[in-house]
């Protein structure tokens, strides 16, 4: 440790106070970053601002360059189709080479979204300062790394110095204890939390999750809270490391192994929130409050349980011009409810859940049962080795069997950057993170919900709860 | 990427009073696809400013002649959601040095800064005030002094201050920026870069 510090401190104030090579006086910390990922679309901008000012990449072999955002997700063995796409993937390859970058193209089979492959080959450790040109870099806060999405310069600055120019985030723990209900997952526990602070209730904060729900959540539940920490304006999030998170990292690719491991785990251990600690907000929730979670409007933050209705302005709070706005979009009015309505498409996949787990849950309502005619359904893996996990486990046999294909990996329909777009004014229940006004394609119109929720519209046609087909 | 210096400001605005605008809205991501960083200002706001056909939307302020200026005005939490700055560089690039708001998202702030472009967040109550002075008179002209930190409707004498950290206020007066400072204490960083575990 670099400050000692006599006082008790949070766990983000640690793995922060650790990397701090410099503090400016009345501006912002230079901050060490031990491990940054690229993608296609955010860093080919960055590249040609080193060339132009003549700088190199300080430290290659801290960078990691994974395709994802605009790939296709079928016939990945073909040329891309789209010019300006196979170009930025091209730009990716070669920018890589150049400066001997490690690079997981498409076909490699490492390759997947950035923020499921980072954690799934042992990249991603406890108490490390991780960024991407991607605000879902939140994600790997679940291990206890201080992790958050930069815009393209900050990208060249890492490149060219490993550093960044940040002012201290304000801090903020959120508890959620006791027991969560039938079929409420991580994605609920976190939509229910963005319903609660909303769009913007975390913006300037690093939060903390705490309390028995989170402790007692696998690693891809606490990766899919921690992915959307933006979608209510914070940095970032990060759950302490523990045996759960220790149990997924051994073993893993690029984990220390042996004596490393031993000395990783001793400074591991250290990485939690001390007794009495401060921080600048908390809030407490109560786990049984909680039910399957769907959103009716165009942020993260217009989310409600499934079984209620849409409320009305008043109830929100919210400017009505804006209101209105959003529920015009989404063709709904005040007071309806939203089981029932009609679902055109369904998407399961993107950094938000598209883990094993996911997959696992998307099938345990699926088994059994068919898609629905009307539905047009994309299953979408986070990664090759998620993609052979859903083989080996028998889950493809019954996707296949309930009339669902399986597509290849990438962002896909989260962004709609690539082929996988939903047409206008159609419905579509989806786990990525965002239903901003044509997120998924123009006109596009998002539902987002678990994976769960997501299996129940797909194979009854309309928004079903989940706790009715367990 | 150099930028132009900013120090006084004096231009009409062009208000947009929707709150949670997001990064999305500001550059859809089907028009990310460059790898270089140019003519992003002709898709700002693509979605609400043209119609599927391309025609424009004759009901968005950026169609609507009486509105110009290099000041965008809008609701709060403005720039939330996806980290993209390519937002940043299409506010920049269709000709806007300054964005106003009661509330603004962390990084779309960070790529304002980075960019060149400043960001001046007021009370609600004062961006109230800009929306009806702008709603009066579109030729109303707004001052915004970064040496002073304020920001002053002219036609009423209404002012208010707004925070900047003394260095970036520094980068945008002068036109530098981080990449010049990190490069400048590359002996701290290596030294720092040997002491790390992983």
């Amino acid at each position: 440790m670099r400050i000692m510090s006599q006082s008790p401190s949070t766990l983000f104030e640690k793995v922060w106070n650790a990397h701090v090579v410099r503090h400016i006086a009345d501006g912002p910390d230079v901050l060490f970053i031990d491990r940054h990922f690229i993608h296609e679309v955010t860093s080919p901008v960055a590249f040609l601002g080193l060339e132009q000012r003549g700088l190199q990449v300080m430290y290659p072999q801290r960078t990691f360059a994974t395709a994802d955002h605009n790939t296709p997700t079928i016939n990945q063995d073909q040329p891309v189709k789209d010019p300006l796409s196979a170009n930025q993937l091209k730009a990716l390859e070669n920018n890589a080479h150049k400066y001997g970058i490690s690079h997981w193209g498409l076909n490699n089979p490492k390759n997947g979204i950035v923020h499921v492959v980072g954690p799934e080959n042992g990249i991603t450790l406890p108490g490390m300062t991780i960024v991407c040109g991607d605000s879902h870099t939140s994600t790997h806060g679940a291990f206890g790394a201080i992790a958050f999405g930069i815009g393209t310069s900050e990208v060249e600055m890492v490149l060219s110095s490993q550093c960044i120019m940040q002012p201290r985030a304000k801090k903020m723990r959120i508890k959620v204890d006791g027991q969560l209900g039938k079929a409420v997952t991580p994605k609920d526990v976190i939509l229910y939390i963005i319903s609660q602070l909303t769009a913007a209730g975390a913006t300037g904060y690093f939060v903390e999750y705490a309390g028995s729900v989170f402790e007692n959540m696998s690693m891809e539940g606490r990766m899919t809270v921690c992915n959307m920490s933006i979608e209510m304006g914070a940095r970032g999030g990060m759950v302490a490391p523990d045996e759960t998170t220790y149990n997924y990292i051994k073993g893993r690719d690029k984990a220390p192994k042996g004596e490393a491991w031993d000395k990783a785990m001793a400074y591991w251990k250290t990485l939690k929130t001390d007794e009495g600690a401060r921080f600048d907000k908390e809030y407490h929730f109560n786990a049984a409050d909680i039910e399957p979670m769907i959103t009716f409007g165009t942020n993260p933050g217009m989310g409600i349980g499934i079984s209620q209705h849409i409320p009305t302005t008043q109830e929100t709070g919210a400017g009505k011009a804006s209101y209105d706005k959003s529920l015009n979009y989404m063709g709904f009015h005040e007071e309806e409810a939203m089981l029932g309505k009609k679902v055109d498409y369904v998407f399961i996949g993107s950094c938000t859940n598209g883990r094993i787990e996911d997959f696992r849950a998307f099938a345990s309502i699926v088994k059994g049962r068919k898609k629905a005619d009307t539905v047009t359904a994309w299953i979408v893996p986070g990664s090759h080795i998620v993609e052979q996990q859903i083989r080996e486990e028998g889950i493809y046999d019954i996707l296949t069997e309930a009339g669902f294909q399986l597509r290849q990996p990438g962002c896909s329909a989260c962004l709609a950057m690539n082929d996988d777009k939903i047409p206008a004014g159609k419905y579509a229940v989806s786990t990525s993170n965002r239903n901003f006004e044509g997120r998924q394609g123009p006109g596009a119109r998002t539902l987002l919900a678990s994976p769960l929720v997501a299996a129940a519209a797909a194979v009854t046609g309309v928004v079903t709860d989940p706790r009715t087909l367990l | 990427m150099s930028y132009d210096k900013f120090t006084i400001l004096r231009s009409t605005a062009v208000p947009l009073p929707i709150e949670n605008v997001d990064t999305d809205q500001i550059i859809p991501a089907r028009f990310l696809k460059a790898t270089e960083r140019k003519g992003f200002g002709d898709n700002l706001f693509r979605d609400w400013r043209y119609n599927g056909d391309d025609s424009p939307k004759q009901d968005f302020v950026l169609n609507n002649k009486i509105y110009t200026g290099k000041i965008l005005v809008g609701g709060k939490n403005f720039g939330c959601g996806s980290s993209r700055e390519h937002a940043a560089w299409a506010i920049y690039d269709y000709g806007f040095r300054c964005v106003v708001s009661s509330f603004f998202a962390d990084i779309f702030r960070n790529n304002c800064l980075n960019v060149g472009i400043l960001p001046v967040q007021v009370s609600d109550a004062f961006l109230d005030k800009i929306f009806k002075a702008i709603e009066k008179d579109a030729n109303a002209l707004l001052e915004v002094s970064l040496p002073a930190q304020t920001i002053t409707i002219l036609a009423t004498g209404e002012q208010e201050g707004f925070d900047i950290n003394g260095y970036k206020k520094d980068n945008l007066t002068n036109g530098y920026d981080d990449i010049d400072f990190l490069q400048a204490i590359k002996n701290d960083i290596q030294q720092f870069a040997g002491s790390r575990p992983f």
